[in-house]
């Protein structure tokens, strides 16, 4: 049985981490990170250590760290949360990142959903920094100045990617780029950059008080730790829920209070994976079933043809439309789809699309244009009657 | 808007934010603001604050979902269409502010006060139907909340 | 030095060269379509994808850096069946009318579709033309019912020319390549330069003919329809014919011209010459000015040849529209001494004769139609051809460029030097002027072997010299000592970096050549396609040897220039001269 944890929302003395950081050399710091095995909570679960070492190891007068509060995964709010409720957390982790990389400047990119927490954060901040935890000679070490500036997004998806957030944060169209480089060796400006989920950071003071054995303790083998989860859909207590990673379909549908009637779970949001009751014993971790958060419940009454246009829906309008398999494949794709609604839609449609989609996952340019077919795929093959019928039933509204 | 406002109103922000490239969109994203969309006459002005073609001003707020390069109401109203809210039952929601303001998705109302357009995932999920008006989230609504609220914006 | 292998064989490659990269050099293979040699990589129309052991997904081979130890597979089952679904989806939401599209077989979509051997589609709507095209610019069509949106033409007008007067608008499936607020061209700033055109894969962007009114004219027989070709027509137009780049076919050239029944096949390089002695006697006037007489003229002069520089100018810089050369460029002197000096020779109504000119240059359109490019309404030159649009008419003539045999230009306008020859090349006027000016002001030729001014020559964006004045003839004595210096650029992004140096303070120099396109003329908007670093470097190649082969190399030293002065205009910056041969220039800005 997987354990509830209490981590992300606990308290800890203020500067408390920050200080310990100090008393160790950047590179200590890295290590510690690093053995702690703590991998990215923003989807694709990068390790930190090693993403940090990169960028402490190029050469750049300037180098920045940049916290990726972007969260526009459909059913993602976990972010949002830790910025309200943990505030002073995540600036620290990043002047603890600031520290190990060696950055004097750093970048919170908040999407413009979240504009209304600009004043807490620039507070939050202003505060810190009557504090020496941020500013100049921070913590009376001499030379170590970490500002941070919070920059707004304009409600574009794809700005969550790391390359296309920084072409953003440098005023321009939100389209990815090409990797390599990867941002840790050129990123903002082209100056080595860090850029690390919200979840990930406030991870990080609690590995440099508690130790890299302490993280470990939590979760599976490839995925050390605890992890947050925004819960939607049909069950009975959404919310935010952090459990250790390897916790079952199952456990966590207990938890959350989902009825014995749950049809399927959507794991990672629009551009995660669908399981259904075949899936249930399978472990939400890296080497599992791997997410950034998100967890959507659906029950018996739910059409999932419904669920899966609208995730269609969405990748279309989101889509940066500088790559060819994403812009064309993802309108490809819903016109695929509506042909159903249609009742014109056959299994052919269906393989059809299976091949498109084996383009799109494997030819996009960006991790967007690659994750598209993850839930047409898993919902055509579990749920294959429902879009074949599409066009006959009712919905689940008029 | 007065050449005057907007002529001053730039020459603030560029102040604030200085003139280098990687400054134009928090300047974009601060004229919307104050002026409600990015017309012609703004896009000008900044391309020539910059110093860009206003080509490339226009190529960058158009890319972003929530600048406006066309005039809208002054209360831009956006309504989840993600997921979880239409598991929620957002169409009720959208049907209520259709009929209350006498316009559709996408449009205006004559009177340029309302716009409805929709949006992604507002992060309100375990809370939908969420909306926001213009910077301003709402979530849990009822189609009677929905309403009460858009007649608290005049 | 990295080691790799592709396709199990083992290559060596250094640092920063990415798989395609290594791939061409290697004769191996990749489709492509967005990346052009000219343009920083984009990464985004996928056809190029290949294998990289390790990685989960394909990588582009024009975007991914090469590494030690990296294994690479070029042609397997899902590299195929990606880039072939690529083309399928290209092709499905393209306006497909080929055998009408002004690119058919020069379009590297249908290359593509060619490649791959598509007989049918998977998505088999058809996509109609459901986009205006926008025929507002002077000089091209846009038709975004055909963009394949790889951004050829939005990078090559930000990052070769400094304009971007296109841009993605937009996102998602909405994405469209347009300018500011989706309006037409003619709304913003743009220089007509042609270098979209010619970057552009697909018949997305063409230039205007105006073959019809050629034939038209061709066909009157109360005309006398004259044509001049520019000096880099000769160096390219064989490209269109097969010929590969670099092949001279100046004499096959005229006989085509006089088979397809032009009266009188001139040569702009007559007029080049004539440029030089204008441009050349108006620096050293400028100079004169400065150094002897203690006046403020508006130095550097910067040359005036290039009408894409031209309006550039015009539009972001025009405090230093003073500055420019007030010569108008050869293409408008030959017009203007056609229906002038040689009218009057051949008995002849200025109004009988058409003028049409072959130009490697979209701009050269937009040049002839100013208004102060005529008297009363009769423009000098009535009709301004590209290289691409002339192998259009020598083919529909019947003629294959390959059967002619060498001819030479008529008289007087047709002859020329080498010095005119070079214009084709940048650093080509630059070389030309030093080559008379040096002359005029120490009676010695310039001590360079061979005449060739090697630091003006090269494809380098930004080029700079000095020559010293010594020994100067007593009438310039006031240049004694003195260091003429000089720059050239080309592109007009590097026009720009000049020009912002210039306004910073930052330059030092007399004299600046500028030229719109990469490459001078030789690389205009309006040459055989498609167009790449390698074939500039052999037309370049091709002009110089046309120099160094040439009977005369100065200016000053073609005879029927000498005659015209002597006949007509009187001495260079005559009055008469100042009336017909030079021009001015109009303030427009940005915004
Ligand atoms: C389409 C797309 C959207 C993404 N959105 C987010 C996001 O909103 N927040 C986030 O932290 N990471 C997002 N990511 C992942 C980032 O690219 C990046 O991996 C992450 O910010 C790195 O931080 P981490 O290593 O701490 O997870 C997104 C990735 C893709 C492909
Ligand atoms: S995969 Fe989609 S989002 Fe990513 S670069 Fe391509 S079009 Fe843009
Ligand atoms: S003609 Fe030249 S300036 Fe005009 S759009 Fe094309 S590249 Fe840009
Ligand atoms: S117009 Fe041509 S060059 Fe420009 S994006 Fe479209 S296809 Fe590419
Ligand atoms: S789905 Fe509407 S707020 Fe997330
Ligand atoms: S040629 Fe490589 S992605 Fe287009």
């Amino acid at each position: 049985m997987a354990r509830k944890l209490d981590v992300v929302f606990s308290d800890i003395e203020p500067g408390s981490a920050l200080r310990a950081a100090l008393a160790m050399t950047p590179s200590d710091v890295i290590g510690l990170v690093s053995r702690s095995k703590l991998r990215g909570r923003g989807g694709a679960g990068f390790p930190t250590g090693i993403k940090w070492d990169t960028a402490r190891r190029h050469e750049g007068a300037e180098k920045y760290i940049v916290c990726n509060a972007d969260e526009g995964e459909p059913g993602t709010f976990k972010d949002k949360n830790i910025l309200e409720r943990q505030t002073a957390k995540v600036l620290e982790g990043m002047a603890i990142g600031a520290y190990a990389i060696g950055a004097s400047e750093g970048f919170i990119y908040l999407r413009g959903e979240y504009k209304y927490l600009v004043s807490d954060l620039a507070r939050k901040i202003g505060e810190m920094k009557s504090q020496n935890l941020i500013g100049p000679d921070i913590c009376h070490e001499k030379g170590f100045c970490f500002d941070i500036h919070i920059k707004l997004g304009s409600g574009s998806y794809v700005c969550g990617e790391e390359t296309a957030l920084l072409e953003s944060l440098e005023s321009r169209r939100g389209e990815p780029r090409n990797k390599p480089p990867y941002p840790a060796e050129s990123g903002f400006l082209g100056r080595p950059t860090v850029v690390n989920n919200v979840e990930t950071l406030s991870f990080v003071p609690h590995i440099l008080l508690n130790g890299a054995d302490w993280f470990q303790q939590f979760g599976t083998e490839k995925s050390t730790g605890s992890k947050l989860f925004s819960v939607s859909g049909d069950c009975g207590k959404p919310g935010i829920y952090e459990f250790e990673f390897g916790i079952t379909i199952r456990e966590l549908l207990k938890e959350i209070e989902a009825d014995a009637g749950t049809k399927a779970v959507q794991i990672g949001g629009a551009s995660g994976f669908c399981a259904c009751a075949d899936d249930f014993d399978k472990p939400i971790c890296f080497e599992g079933i791997p997410t950034g958060g998100s967890i959507i419940i659906f029950n018996k009454s739910r059409s999932m043809f419904r669920v899966l246009k609208n995730f269609v829906e969405f990748f279309q309008e989101e889509s940066c439309g500088q790559c060819v398999p994403c812009r064309e494949g993802c309108s490809r794709m819903l016109e695929g789809i509506e042909k159903f609604e249609k009742g014109k839609g056959s299994s052919k449609t269906i393989n059809d699309l299976l091949e498109l989609s084996e383009t799109m996952s494997l030819a996009s340019k960006c991790g967007f244009g690659q994750s598209v077919p993850n839930s047409f795929r898993t919902i055509a093959s579990k749920f294959k009657d429902e879009i074949l019928s599409a066009g006959e039933g009712e919905l689940w509204q008029s | 808007m007065l050449r005057e406002t907007l002529l001053r109103t730039l020459d603030d922000l560029v102040g604030r934010y200085g003139k280098a490239r990687e400054n134009l969109l928090p300047v974009l994203q601060d004229l919307q603001a104050e002026f409600g969309f990015l017309g012609e006459e703004t896009i000008n002005e900044v391309a020539r604050a910059f110093g860009l073609s206003q080509t490339e001003v226009f190529s960058v707020a158009s890319f972003y979902h929530f600048l406006n390069t066309q005039e809208k109401g002054k209360y831009v109203i956006r309504i989840c269409r993600t997921i979880s809210c239409d598991l929620r039952d957002k169409a009720n929601v959208l049907r209520a502010l259709e009929s209350e303001l006498g316009i559709k998705m996408g449009e205006t109302t004559r009177d340029k006060k309302y716009s409805l357009d929709y949006a992604n995932c507002m992060g309100t999920c375990d809370r939908g139907p969420s909306m926001m008006v213009n910077d301003r989230l709402y979530a849990d609504l009822s189609p009677s909340k929905a309403v009460d609220i858009i007649r608290s914006y005049r | 030095m990295a080691k790799l292998t592709i396709n199990g064989a083992p290559y060596e490659a250094s640092a920063g060269m990415t798989i395609l990269d290594v791939c061409q050099r290697e004769g191996i293979h990749i489709p492509t379509l967005c990346n052009h040699p000219d343009l920083k990589t984009q990464g985004i129309c996928r056809v190029c994808v290949v294998d990289v052991k390790g990685s989960k997904t394909l990588q582009s081979a024009c975007g991914t850096p090469v590494s030690d130890g990296m294994e690479i597979l070029t042609t397997t089952d899902r590299i195929r069946k990606a880039r072939k679904t690529i083309v399928e989806l290209l092709l499905a939401n393209h306006y497909t009318d080929c055998t009408v599209c002004p690119k058919n077989l020069n379009c590297e979509l249908q290359s593509l579709a060619n490649e791959f051997g598509l007989t049918d589609l998977r998505w088999k709507e058809r996509r109609e033309r459901t986009l205006p095209q926008d025929d507002t610019s002077p000089v091209f069509v846009r038709d975004n019912n055909k963009c394949v949106l790889c951004q050829r033409c939005v990078r090559a007008c930000d990052e070769l020319q400094g304009v971007y007067a296109v841009a993605n608008l937009y996102k998602g499936d909405s994405t469209i390549v347009g300018s500011a607020f989706n309006r037409p061209i003619s709304e913003v700033v743009c220089i007509n330069c042609g270098q979209c055109v010619a970057h552009c894969p697909t018949g997305a962007l063409y230039e205007k003919y105006c073959i019809e009114d050629v034939w038209k004219a061709i066909d009157d027989p109360d005309k006398i329809v004259v044509i001049q070709t520019a000096p880099a027509i000769r160096a390219a137009l064989g490209e269109a014919f097969d010929y590969p780049p670099g092949t001279r076919v100046t004499g096959k050239m005229v006989s085509a011209l006089r088979t397809m029944g032009f009266d009188n096949v001139f040569d702009t390089q007559f007029a080049a010459d004539l440029t030089i002695m204008e441009e050349g006697f108006e620096l050293l006037g400028r100079l004169k000015d400065a150094l002897a007489d203690g006046g403020k003229p508006s130095l550097p002069m910067m040359t005036s040849c290039s009408p894409g520089w031209i309006k550039f100018q015009e539009h972001f810089f025009p405090e230093y529209l003073p500055n420019l050369s007030t010569c108008k460029s050869p293409q408008q002197m030959f017009g203007a001494v056609v229906k002038s000096f040689w009218a009057r020779k051949m008995n002849l109504d200025p109004a009988d004769i058409v003028c049409v000119s072959v130009m490697p240059c979209t701009a050269k359109k937009f040049e002839a139609a100013r208004p102060e490019m005529g008297t009363d309404g009769d423009q000098d030159v009535d009709f301004v051809l590209t290289t691409r649009e002339l192998a259009v008419m020598i083919k529909q003539a019947g003629i294959d460029l390959r059967d002619m045999a060498d001819s030479a230009f008529d008289d007087p306008l047709g002859e020329s030097t080498g010095a005119a020859t070079i214009f084709a090349a940048t650093g080509g006027v630059m070389e030309a002027a030093l080559r008379t000016a040096y002359e005029v002001v120490t009676g010695r030729e310039v001590p360079f072997k061979d005449l060739d001014i090697t630091p003006v020559r090269g494809l380098d964006g930004v080029k700079q010299a000095g020559i010293a004045l010594t020994g100067v003839k007593k009438e310039w004595s006031f240049l004694e000592g003195v260091e003429l210096k000089v720059m050239v650029a080309h592109g007009t992004a590097n026009a720009k970096a000049v020009m912002t140096a210039l306004r910073d303070g930052k330059l030092d120099v007399h004299f600046i050549e500028i030229m719109t396109c990469p490459g001078g003329c030789l690389g205009g908007g309006g040459q055989p396609l498609p167009v790449s670093p390698e074939k500039r470097l052999a037309r370049a190649r091709a002009i110089y040897e046309e120099d160094s082969e040439s009977v005369h190399r100065k200016s000053h030293r073609n005879p029927s220039i000498a005659r015209i002065y002597d006949e007509f205009f009187g001495s260079p910056n005559s009055h008469l001269a100042h009336e017909l041969l030079h021009t001015r220039y109009t303030v427009r800005g940005q915004y």
